[in-house]
């Protein structure tokens, strides 16, 4: 038994370091989430200067001491736009996402559970959304309705839910057949009780722990569209866009594009690290 | 197969449908006559009910005809007849490139696992996975193209064979994020087999390290690769929407986002139907593939 395994303190805390100790691809991920949560809740003391102020006596200057990342050909500073742009960049994350795994994890309850038709209906919307690529459908969609934030959230919800459904139908399934939902059953509980306070809490963690790779691909989505000019709108301080800015400038004026594209890798490395040791963390062992 | 395009066409058609505004106006644009408005109106049938508009959709695209582009004035199927080569041909070629670079790297990362090599790797391939494409295509243009003139800015080839030195860049950095996807999943089914008991039977026998790596190793973990990379090719021509557009090269990537800031909603539908069924062929092709690698498929 675990307790007589810890009787002694040392023992106790060994076997704690053991269970918690995160790996340091994950510490590394929280370091660069929480980095980027801070630029994102007080860019203001993070940035040195505002950044949509026109400088025309600073135009295309390259990075230094006053300028860290440079200006752009508007005498913006480029570092205080990225710092901003993690706002923008960050909502991105959220906002792609949110909706997908809320309604997902719920649909793909209900057809898990419910099978017969319900789960026909889903597997035939699988089967259409899986033969689009991503992207298209979201330029697609975004196409019909306008480019701008809004309308890419709209876009990216009305597809990305599937992939979340997908996951937690598969796993209702098998939490279906096992021995404490038959016992549930026994005991004459409703199905809604059953699915939503038995099979739910055990089958939505891989949907968990996608939503954190996921927002390191809303993330690229986002400032993929803004890149094309189907996302955020140019003055908007949001990654892709201002690596858009900076494409006329790759030869005169390399910065103005590179450090945004940088700090937009960045943030994906760290989300998708969090994501794959969260994987780690909470995957049964075996 | 068959009930799928059927969705894909009712929701291909529902697409301009669910514009608002007329669609004849959005399929014409906005400076049009209202005797063009007309004469579309009766063309496609806008004044009977939708599902009899819907027959008349599905019988004209049974016919291969798409309609026309309002900007380019030409049939939207003679544009996807010209460009969609120049896009399979930059996302198969992003596809090899991605394999050529993925699967030595999972080799040497799983072979010797834990050392520095594997953690190097491994990280490089980590931050391919979060490389925006148009970013790594920004960058390897702005370098070895506008910067150190190793490779063109941009366009396509005279000839097809020279499209492999132009389409050079293009491909690389499409390739690269697939190339990292593959890599993770083929250095982990590496790991997987190498503890098989086979494997260890071959060695025993005393086979020769490089036939055990070929034939017994490397044959039983490309399964699931070569599955994962069918699969991919969607979201590569996803990407190569991206490619394309930073590249200026004339293929339906770029021609897909060109529709859809001129609002040249026929292209835009026909597009999205030539995607759909690209990668249906592409699914179809990897099923096929499938059963060959794996012998014991083939019952089912």
């Amino acid at each position: 038994m675990a307790s007589e395994v810890a009787a002694t303190g040392a023992t106790r805390r060994r076997a704690r370091a053991r269970i918690a100790r995160p790996k340091p691809t994950l510490l590394l991920g929280l370091t660069i989430v929480v980095a980027m949560l801070l630029m994102a809740l007080l860019p203001h003391i993070v940035a040195p200067y505002d950044p949509s102020k026109f400088d025309y006596d600073a135009i295309l200057q390259a990075p230094s001491a006053a300028h860290w990342f440079g200006t752009d050909n508007f005498g913006r500073d480029v570092f205080s736009r990225v710092v901003y742009g993690a706002r923008v960049d960050l909502q991105i994350a959220l906002f792609t996402t949110l909706f997908p795994f809320l309604f997902g994890t719920l649909m793909g309850a209900l057809t898990g559970y419910v099978g017969r038709w319900l789960d026909g209906i889903f597997g035939r919307i699988v089967d259409v959304v899986m033969v689009f690529p991503f992207l298209i459908l979201v330029i697609a969609i975004v196409a019909m309705l306008g480019p701008g934030l809004r309308n890419m959230y709209l876009a990216v919800s009305i597809v990305g839910w599937v992939y979340y459904a997908r996951l937690v139908r598969g796993e209702t399934i098998v939490q279906k057949q096992s021995e404490y939902v038959q016992a549930a059953r026994v005991m004459g509980y409703s199905p809604a009780r059953i699915v939503f306070r038995h099979i739910f809490p055990n089958a939505v963690t891989p949907a968990i722990v996608y939503w954190m790779t996921d927002m390191s691909l809303g993330i690229l989505l986002g400032a993929s569209l803004g890149y094309l000019g189907l996302g955020a709108q140019p003055p908007t301080a949001e990654w892709g866009v201002m690596v858009a800015d900076g494409k006329n400038f790759m030869v005169t004026a390399p910065w103005i594009s590179t450090f945004p594209g940088l700090v937009l890798t960045l943030a994906g490395v760290g989300f998708s690290l969090v994501g794959d040791g969260m994987a780690d963390l909470l995957r049964p062992k075996s | 197969m068959i009930p799928t395009l059927l969705v894909i066409l009712i929701l291909v058609f529902a697409m301009v449908r669910l514009l608002p505004g007329d669609p004849a106006v959005a399929i014409l644009g906005d400076r049009v006559t209202d005797e063009a408005v007309a004469k579309i109106r009766a063309e496609l049938g806008l004044d009977r009910p939708l599902p009899v508009q819907f027959w008349y959709f599905f019988e004209r695209v049974l016919r291969g005809d798409l309609g026309n582009s309002i900007n380019l004035k030409i049939s939207v199927i003679r544009l996807i007849q010209d460009r969609l080569p120049v896009t399979l041909f930059l996302t198969l070629y992003a596809g090899v490139l991605a394999a050529v670079l993925a699967v030595p790297a999972a080799v040497i990362s799983a072979l010797t696992r834990g050392s520095w090599m594997d953690n190097l790797t491994r990280a490089i391939f980590q931050i391919g996975l979060s490389l925006p494409v148009f970013y790594v295509s920004l960058q390897l243009l702005g370098l070895f193209g506008a910067r150190l003139h190793w490779f063109p800015v941009g366009g396509i080839g005279p000839t097809p064979a020279s499209n492999l030195y132009y389409l050079f860049l293009p491909a690389l950095s499409l390739g690269f994020y697939l190339a990292a996807i593959l890599m993770r999943n083929l250095r982990s089914s590496i790991l997987e087999v190498l503890n098989a008991e086979y494997v260890d039977f071959a060695r025993a026998k005393g086979i020769r390290p490089r036939l055990v790596l070929t034939k017994h190793i490397l044959r039983n973990a490309l399964i699931s690769t070569v599955t994962l990379f069918g699969l991919s090719i969607g979201q590569l021509m996803g990407g190569a929407v991206i490619t394309e557009t930073v590249f200026a090269i004339p293929g339906v990537g770029r021609l897909m986002v060109d529709a859809i800031f001129g609002r040249d909603y026929a292209v835009v539908q026909g597009l999205t139907l030539a995607f759909a069924i690209v990668i249906m062929l592409v699914f179809l092709l990897t099923d096929l593939v499938y059963t060959v690698l794996d012998p014991r498929t083939k019952v089912a």
